[in-house]
């Protein structure tokens, strides 16, 4: 069986500073993955590759049986690829719901969005109090739902979602990452990166630990929870 | 100085301030999305201005019926030709800068407003005359006399212009605010890389924003010229300067505050330059020749006062 996202010796350069250096993971349908690591391992310049947001310098990436070398951003989400980015960027002066229609951008089903947004309102209820606020004027923690929320809206096979716990209180970081965990159990597949590593590998099946553009070491989330080296460089154990 | 005089002064500002508006659109629906000034948007506006002219010039049979007949057919071929212009230059000048510093747009955008200019210069042929222009070109003009209204004399080219603003306004604020392509604009303009994480091909976005800007463009000058009589391959200058300086008048980046910046700068200019010979001690600072002085020192005061514009965000509101 092959998997729905395979990467394989990906390798991205800023000009000529090279920031993922041939890095090669895979996440299987209705799998939840995660990259952790260090400010500057190259999480973030993954997902942005894998999004078409940024052109790989070598390697390759294949999503639901398609290479996607040459394929714009625009056009990796109609695979069904949806990538939730670091620091929300939800659109500030949008509502709340229209935000959420955007991320239905290519969908035409009309009945099928406002089922779909009724689901992103019975998910975050907060939300749906603030339907007609704009975006901007959101909590940093209402932002990170709507950014999932949105996600979520053009009903991909992949969700990535990049720093969903940054910035956040304890309570809310704990409250995203359970709404994480309910997706997983309802079958989205997830590739999560995270700096808050504890709880990424408490709900990951597979996990990739990055340091300086290279994954350094691979395993279940589990596996990796209770691995040394990780609980003193990532979990703050001696 | 009369109270009829003041509403005169009025309604003329008024009808001046609609096309400065119609061109300040451009400007602000450029910049909104790519924090670029189209300095070459007065040449666009031109452009539309002598499209119009050369169909009406070259089709015999439209001289055979009213102008009013004639106007689709002229407005047709001008927005065809300024709406051409504007995307062959977004295609072929700003995009292959888009990741340059600001300035090199700014300077290509200086060079391609004096190319465009030349062209006409050279080029723009009448019939039965040699090619290239050198005098104002006489543009056609509407049958019947200016309308009376109280004592206020308003020409049909006025009132066309008026009703085709309001009309374009009108539109732009359904296109931009319920159709799927203005949400993708909007999008496009508070955070480019996540509307593309939508699914919004920004490329196109950005073709649309500079192609609706050429389109307004286009009926501005078409107004123009059938208010002034003429048209000249240089008129884009002042005429783009005026639609800037109502852009940041009114908020750059903000489509409605361009329509109110052109309103205001052009009710100011019609004021300065009526009232004030009529004030003793300022007598010398009226008339026509000090208008576009007013209406800098009116950009110049707001900008002192509110350096958002009229109907700016604050910068910090964009993310």
């Amino acid at each position: 069986m092959t998997a729905l996202l395979e990467v394989e010796d990906l390798r991205v350069a800023y000009g000529k500073v090279e920031a993922v250096k041939g890095i090669s993971f895979s996440v299987e349908e209705g799998q939840a993955v995660t990259l952790i690591g260090t400010n500057g391992a190259g999480k973030t310049t993954t997902l942005h590759t894998l999004s078409g947001l940024l052109t790989p310098s070598g390697g390759r990436v294949r999503f639901a049986g398609q290479d996607l070398a040459g394929v714009p951003a625009h056009k990796v989400v109609a695979l069904g690829l949806a990538h939730s980015p670091e620091g929300r960027h939800i659109f500030p002066r949008l509502t709340v719901e229209e935000n959420l229609l955007l991320g239905a951008f290519l969908r035409k089903d009309a009945d099928g969005i406002a089922d779909d947004t009724e689901r992103a309102y019975t998910l975050f209820p907060r939300l749906r109090e603030r339907r007609i606020q704009p975006a901007g004027t959101l909590s940093g923690g209402e932002q990170q739902m709507l950014a999932m929320a949105r996600a979520l809206m053009c009903r991909p096979r992949l969700l990535m979602l990049d720093e969903p716990s940054m910035g956040l209180s304890p309570i809310m970081m704990k409250k995203i990452m359970a709404t994480v965990a309910e997706l997983k159990a309802t079958g989205t597949t997830i590739l999560l990166v995270e700096q808050n590593a504890r709880a990424a590998l408490s709900l990951a099946d597979q996990a990739y630990v990055m340091e300086t553009g290279r994954v350094v070491l691979s395993g279940s989330g589990e596996r990796l929870l209770h691995d040394d080296s990780v609980r003193k460089a990532y979990l703050g154990e001696e | 100085m009369t109270f009829t005089d003041f509403l005169q002064l009025l309604t003329d500002g008024l009808v001046l301030g609609s096309m400065y508006g119609l061109i300040a659109v451009g400007y602000t629906m450029v910049y909104g999305i790519l924090q670029i000034i189209n300095f070459a948007h007065g040449e666009i506006f031109m452009l539309g201005g002598f499209g119009a002219l050369f169909a009406y010039a070259w089709v015999p049979a439209l001289h055979e019926i009213s102008l009013w007949a004639a106007l689709p057919v002229m407005l047709v071929v001008g927005v065809l030709v300024s709406v051409t212009a504007a995307v062959a230059a977004e295609r072929f000048t700003y995009r292959p800068l888009r990741n340059a510093p600001r300035l090199a747009p700014l300077i290509t955008a200086i060079g391609l407003s004096l190319f465009l200019q030349q062209v006409v210069f050279n080029f723009f042929t009448l019939p039965g005359e040699s090619m290239g222009i050198t005098a104002p070109v006489p543009f056609p003009q509407l049958d019947g006399g200016p309308l009376r209204l109280g004592g206020v004399t308003v020409s049909y080219a006025a009132i066309l212009t008026l009703v085709v603003a309001a009309g374009a306004m009108t539109g732009l604020t359904y296109f931009v605010g319920r159709t799927r392509t203005g949400r993708a604009m909007q999008a496009t303009a508070q955070d480019p890389k996540t509307a593309r994480l939508m699914g919004i091909d920004t490329d196109r976005v950005i073709v649309v924003a500079f192609a609706v800007g050429a389109v307004l463009a286009a009926v501005a000058c078409l107004t123009q010229g059938l208010r002034l009589g003429s048209i000249s391959y240089n008129m884009g200058f002042i005429a783009g300067l005026k639609g800037f300086t109502a852009a940041v008048l009114g908020g750059i980046g903000n489509i409605r505050g361009a329509m109110l910046g052109g309103v205001v700068l052009g009710v100011a200019e019609s004021l300065a330059s009526g009232l004030l010979p009529h004030l003793p001690s300022l007598q010398m600072f009226g008339g026509s020749v000090w208008k576009d002085v007013w209406a800098f020192v009116i950009l110049i005061v707001v900008l002192l006062i509110r350096p958002q514009g009229l109907l700016g965000e604050r910068i910090a509101d964009r993310a």
